[in-house]
């Protein structure tokens, strides 16, 4: 029965189909079914499936756009309910989204949002054109492990380079690494800006984001993925 | 006959000014402050920043704007005619990046290629307008959008597409080309520049913008509005629901435009695009992003209004054949189309990159674009009977003094770009890369720097270091003065 509800599951986060992967979250709460066990064996198996299937140009941005609002959708029951029974969902890093300044484009970043939350991450979105002092004041405050800052625009992205200076000037560069993406960014860009990484997608950001955290003790190398 | 290509019938055409005029009603068009109050009074409904454009205001709008202007050269010469189904090409603009000449790997741009780029395409007569084609990575942020305006119009006599990066810089850059004008009356007169101005999609005219389409229009300076809808991302995945996002951001762009003063010259343009929905990117070269623009300024043209269009550019990162395919797939269409400026030859990297190699091949495509809309004529009153009494059926039409007096009309002869010396198999003929680059070297060594005369050169220079000091900057990159 278990195995038929994880695979229906998983299927709601392939099909894109919010109201379903709610509707599953929820009879799983009230199947006193373990809420981590929903989100590691049933959901996730979901969206890792959508990028592998993305990867591999079978899938596409408007399906992976479905994809992560279902998995919002489960993860928001799930989530209230493992706070209300104390559970600490494995966190896998703190990271500060957002869209540099004059750029007020998101989707990408959103995209790389949900899945970074849905991969584990606690994710502050601070949506789009933000000033690199507010990228450092917000990194400050939550002590943030990773910012990412999106540009879709050629003109925009030199200011991801002011990210990095703001958090230089905060003195958080130390200890918050730093990844850039966006429709032109290249890894050469990130290397020249003294980004620690850069992810062509958001299913590459994730994985940036993982080994990123892996990397937090060890000296400083641009990542690309 | 002028060959011409539409992909828009008429009631199509209508339904997307039809929807266009609801889509500035309902859910209207986010102006900043700057515009506010010149809608309102007009009798647009304002909401927060949201207004609500009634149709007869755009229509009214629509009956002021000039449908026919021109660009001038230094020497006051109109060279670009914007209206009716005249075509123009320019470089692309804004790149940050450059494939080195040498290395052929993207580095970012450097002053000194945005004047050898400026220099190769005075020398091009393919190309009737320069582009300040990139930001130049050795010039201070704050002053690049006027620093690379300075340097076109010291290296170059062509007229100019541009654009500020900022509201308060448009005037920096007003000002210089008012300088090389001889005064802002001048400049109102036979305007040497069109400035582009991006809304930003969807139906959002930014502070930037809202700014610039105003401060424009009461300069007299030509605006071109560049609408950019990402179909499927910022705009609707359909061909149509972009054209009219692009129709909608453009008719309220020209009421605001219009109100700030009536009859002032503005280009019906814009740079849409696809949005690759396995990429995130916005291909350039894709056949559906040249769709989008022959589609725009077919609606355009039905105002009868002048067009601009953003095709000839690339999206891999190699001077290859696909580079060569995109941009001459595109190049023709627009000719095609009857788009008064195609701007974007030269970019690769979805606009990211400029080559000076692919913009000599680029010139190429051109080139025969510009040939095939001139059409096949008769030429004579016999189309063929006539050199066949000459000739008979021996058919030695090489000897007639027809072929040698109209050979010349007939035929368009391509720059030692393409290669038509297959006599003989020759291993050791050179690639496109190299014969691009052995062109730009004979363009290189046949340019002159224009004259400009000893009180203007020297009123620039002044007014530049002045403008430069602000920033610091205590020599000006690239200006020999």
């Amino acid at each position: 029965m278990q195995v038929e509800t994880f695979s229906a599951m998983r299927q709601s986060i392939i099909d894109g189909l919010p109201d379903t992967a709610r509707n599953l979250a929820l009879q799983a709460v009230a199947a006193g079914t373990s809420p981590l066990e929903a989100v590691s064996d049933g959901f996730i198996p979901g969206i890792e499936a959508v990028g592998e299937q993305f990867a591999k140009g079978q899938m596409f941005l408007p399906d992976m756009m479905a994809s992560a609002e279902a998995m919002r959708a489960a993860m928001a029951v799930l989530d209230t309910e493992l706070r209300k029974q104390g559970i600490n969902r494995p966190m896998a890093g703190v990271v500060v989204l957002g869209t540099t300044r004059g750029d007020i484009h998101e989707i990408g970043k959103q995209l790389v949002g949900t899945l970074l939350s849905a991969n584990g991450f606690q994710v502050h979105d601070l949506g789009p054109d933000v000033p690199g002092e507010t990228f450092a004041a917000k990194a400050l405050e939550l002590k943030a492990d990773i910012v990412g800052v999106s540009a879709l625009l050629t003109t925009t992205m030199r200011n991801q380079k002011t990210v990095i200076e703001s958090l230089e000037k905060a003195g958080l560069r130390p200890q918050v690494k730093v990844m850039v993406g966006g429709a032109p960014v290249t890894r050469r860009w990130a290397e020249e800006i003294g980004a620690d990484g850069y992810a062509k997608d958001a299913m590459s950001a994730v994985a940036l984001a993982r080994s990123l955290m892996d990397a937090k003790a060890q000296p400083r190398t641009t990542v690309s993925l | 006959m002028r060959p011409k290509l539409e992909l828009l019938d008429q009631s199509l055409i209508e339904r997307i000014l039809d929807e266009a005029f609801q889509l500035i009603r309902e859910p209207g068009v986010r102006v900043a402050p700057y515009a506010v109050e010149l809608l309102r009074s007009a009798g647009a409904s304002i909401d927060g920043d949201v207004a609500r454009i009634p149709e007869a205001l755009v229509r009214q709008a629509l009956q002021t704007v000039p449908h026919v202007f021109f660009l001038y050269d230094r020497s006051g010469n109109p060279v670009v005619h914007y209206g009716g189904d005249d075509v123009h090409y320019d470089p692309g603009s804004s790149c940050l990046n450059m494939l080195d000449a040498e290395t052929q790997q993207m580095r970012p741009a450097q002053s000194r290629d945005l004047v050898r780029l400026v220099q190769v395409t005075e020398m091009l007569p393919q190309f009737a307008a320069q582009s300040t084609a990139v930001v130049c990575d050795d010039v201070p942020a704050e002053i690049g959008d006027w620093y690379r305006l300075l340097l076109v119009l010291w290296y170059s006599d062509k007229p100019v597409v541009t654009g500020a990066f900022s509201a308060s810089s448009l005037h920096t850059l007003l000002e210089l080309l008012a300088i090389e004008a001889g005064g802002a009356e001048t400049l109102r007169q036979r305007p040497r520049a069109v400035f582009d101005v991006c809304p930003s999609p969807p139906l959002n005219w930014s502070e930037f913008a809202s700014q610039n389409m105003i401060d424009l229009a009461r300069a007299g300076v030509l605006a071109e509005i560049v609408s950019m809808p990402q179909a499927g991302a910022t705009a609707p995945v359909t061909l149509a629901g972009s054209i009219v996002q692009h129709a909608a951001e453009c008719i309220s762009g020209i009421t605001i435009h219009q109100l700030a003063c009536p009859g002032a010259p503005v280009v019906w343009g814009g740079a849409p695009a696809i949005f690759d929905m396995r990429t995130g990117t916005s291909p350039m070269g894709a056949i559906e992003t040249t769709m989008l623009d022959l589609g725009c300024a077919q609606v355009g043209k039905s105002f009868g209004l002048p067009t601009h269009g953003y095709l000839v550019a690339g999206d891999g990162i190699r001077v290859d054949a696909q580079g060569a395919s995109e941009s001459g797939i595109s190049a023709v269409l627009g000719a095609l189309a009857g788009i008064n400026m195609i701007s974007g030859a030269g970019m690769l990297d979805f606009t990211g990159c400029h080559s000076i190699e692919k913009l000599v091949i680029d010139a190429e495509s051109i080139a025969s674009a510009q040939r095939l809309v001139q059409g096949i004529e008769p030429r004579a009153e016999s189309l063929a009977v006539a050199m066949f009494a000459q000739t008979g059926l021996h058919g030695d039409f090489l000897k007639l003094k027809e072929t040698r007096a109209l050979f010349r009309s007939e035929q368009h002869f391509p720059s030692a770009v393409i290669d038509r010396g297959a006599h003989s198999i020759d291993d050791t003929r050179p690639d496109i890369l190299a014969r691009a680059r052995r062109r730009i070297e004979e363009l290189l060594s046949g340019y002159h720097q224009p004259e400009i005369s000893s009180g203007c050169a020297q009123t620039l220079v002044d007014f530049a270091r002045h403008e430069a000091s602000k920033v610091s900057l205590q020599k000006l990159p690239s200006i020999d003065a």
